[in-house]
């Protein structure tokens, strides 16, 4: 167990070790101030609240979440670290949780440095701080997810813009399978219940809901569930291919 | 528990190719095992094996006892590996990096402050402990690697080519410090340089195409050449010829011939054998007067290119 933590502490400063970390974290925060007030509109809404904010979290996440995940296997394979970490004596699973807890840890930081949002939507008025909070709760976890995909995927490939290409890619069939459009196309002839299986996988669906404030356990266990089983999936692939 | 390491049939196939094909040998503590080969060879994927990093296709290792395929954890804890081109973090500063591994060792507190110190002086990396690995020369990364091995004082080294890459005194330096560990250590190191085989091994251990094709200590592997205890001798005044006429008919010696540049000529022995003392008693009987005369070792890069060649091989056959 102690082991998680000394890869999740190595991992997490590695970020910081490079320029990579503070790019990260300042387009990031640009990107969602910018999409928060002229995406969504946040002041000709005339409410206080974070929703334009949290919005379009799940964008943001498709296109910059992969810049993250990219590097946390592809990496070890390329410069063959991996044979030295897989043979420290550790387990597999240790690795994998350790190197997924710094990323989301990392992520959960630029996460928090939105906090001028907050800031200003409580000087501006006087919002609904649960329902912020909850906004809060469900992008991370949402993060945490998209994290998970794009950390098996890395392992895959010890090209990094590969892995990134192909994390933004099943991140994105993640997001649009609960997109109205998406949902449209399929409703025409599709039973009913397949459109409802389908959007049921969307982060989309789940996330809209905790956005809101309301915390739906079924919402969170989707989100827990789907980490769990790609991180599943990233110990059997790193175990596979770590030798290749 | 002497026997450090017992490797028992172990084979990885890649497909159709057999990079280990059957391989069965053991290092007992105080032993240091030269493991040599052309590339490809086998050395580095038997060791990946040994470690736990690849799983054999059949076959398997123990190592202290622990077997590698039931308790790798246990296997990982007793054994310190340098894997192949010394891969670290390059991000990562020595100092930073030793403590990683430390942590993951599971020494903390002054034990950790100690391993890491005392890894860093015998690795003699001190002077470099603060500057970001990537940024370092290759001699360093290596002993960076090598640090790292040795940090816990396992019971067991792996080492696979710790002084690829470093200039003469380091390897000089690295060389000492496996003869100061050897003692109370099993050690393996996997290597093309021959003369490292003298240096350090007490047993070396030739693998071609996946097979173990000699195993044994550094003289006998000497005994293979033809060269070994052959003895070139030059004589005042007299031509050549005549001597190789007079050596040509001692019983010891096989065959003779003439050396280039003057240098006077050489003579084989049947099997092997010393013949010194015969041969050089066989000239001054004849009033000659020997001007230079020397014992010749044998010689190991002959005997690996014989071992490790495909006609050998097919002599073997």
């Amino acid at each position: 167990m102690q082991n998680i933590w000394f890869i999740m502490k190595r991992e997490f400063n590695g970020y910081f070790a490079t320029p990579v970390a503070y790019v990260f974290i300042i387009i990031f925060l640009l990107l969602a101030g910018f999409s928060t007030f002229f995406v969504g509109n946040f002041f000709e809404r005339g409410e206080a609240d974070l929703y334009p904010f949290f919005s379009m979290h799940p964008w943001l996440y498709v296109l910059l979440i992969p810049a993250i995940s990219m590097r946390l296997w592809s990496e070890e394979r390329k410069t063959g670290s991996i044979e030295l970490l897989m043979t420290l004596p550790i387990s597999v699973f240790e690795a994998v949780l350790g190197k997924f807890l710094a990323a989301w840890a990392f992520t959960g930081l630029a996460l928090l440095l939105s906090f001028p949002l907050w800031i200003t939507v409580n000087y501006l008025g006087d919002p609904d701080n649960g329902v912020i909070l909850a906004g809060y709760v469900g992008s991370l976890l949402m993060a945490g997810g998209f994290l998970a995909i794009g950390g098996c995927i890395s392992a895959l490939t010890k090209n990094q813009v590969i892995a990134f290409v192909l994390s933004l890619v099943v991140s994105l069939i993640f997001v649009l399978s609960g997109y109205g459009i998406v949902l449209d196309f399929f409703s025409g002839w599709a039973p009913k219940a397949l459109v409802e299986a389908i959007s049921s996988f969307s982060f989309l669906t789940h996330f809209d809901a905790i956005s809101k404030g309301v915390i739906d356990m079924r919402d969170v266990f989707y989100f827990v569930s789907l980490i769990a089983i790609w991180l599943f999936a990233n110990a059997i692939v790193v175990n596979s291919r770590k030798a290749d | 528990m002497t026997l450090r390491i017992e490797i028992d049939n172990l084979a990885k196939h890649f497909g159709e190719i057999k990079a280990v094909d059957g391989v069965s040998f053991s290092v007992r503590k105080g032993e240091v095992l030269g493991f040599l080969g052309p590339n490809g060879a086998g050395k580095s994927t038997t060791m990946k094996m040994l470690t736990g990093f690849l799983t054999p296709t059949y076959g398997t290792a123990r190592l202290c006892g622990f077997d590698v395929l039931q308790n790798p954890i246990e296997v990982k804890k007793n054994m310190g590996y340098l894997p192949e081109g010394a891969p670290a973090y390059a991000e990562m500063t020595p100092d930073s990096f030793l403590r990683f591994i430390a942590d993951i060792r599971g020494l903390s507190g002054a034990d950790k402050l100690r391993a890491v110190a005392s890894a860093a002086e015998r690795a003699r990396i001190k002077q470099v402990m603060f500057q970001p690995i990537e940024t370092l020369s290759k001699g360093y990364k290596r002993r960076v690697g090598l640090a790292q091995a040795i940090l816990h004082n396992p019971p067991v080294l792996v080492l696979d080519e710790p002084t690829d890459g470093l200039d003469p005194n380091q390897k000089h330096e690295v060389r000492n410090l496996i003869n100061e560990m050897a003692e109370d250590k099993a050690i393996i190191i996997s290597t093309h340089i021959l003369e490292e085989v003298h240096a350090i091994c007490t047993r070396a251990l030739v693998i071609a195409n996946g097979k173990i094709k000699v195993d044994g200590t550094p003289t006998e592997l000497e005994a293979m050449s033809r060269y070994y205890n052959a003895v070139s001798v030059k004589v005042v005044g007299v031509e050549s010829e005549k001597v190789m006429a007079l050596l040509n008919g001692l019983d010891k010696v096989s065959e003779t011939e003439l050396l280039p540049l003057d240098a006077g000529c050489r003579a084989y022995p049947v099997s092997g054998q010393a013949m010194v003392a015969e041969l050089s008693q066989a000239i001054r009987s004849q009033g000659w007067e020997i001007a230079t005369l020397h014992v010749e070792q044998g010689h190991l890069d002959e005997v690996f290119r014989n071992v490790t060649t495909d006609q050998a091989m097919q002599g073997a056959a």
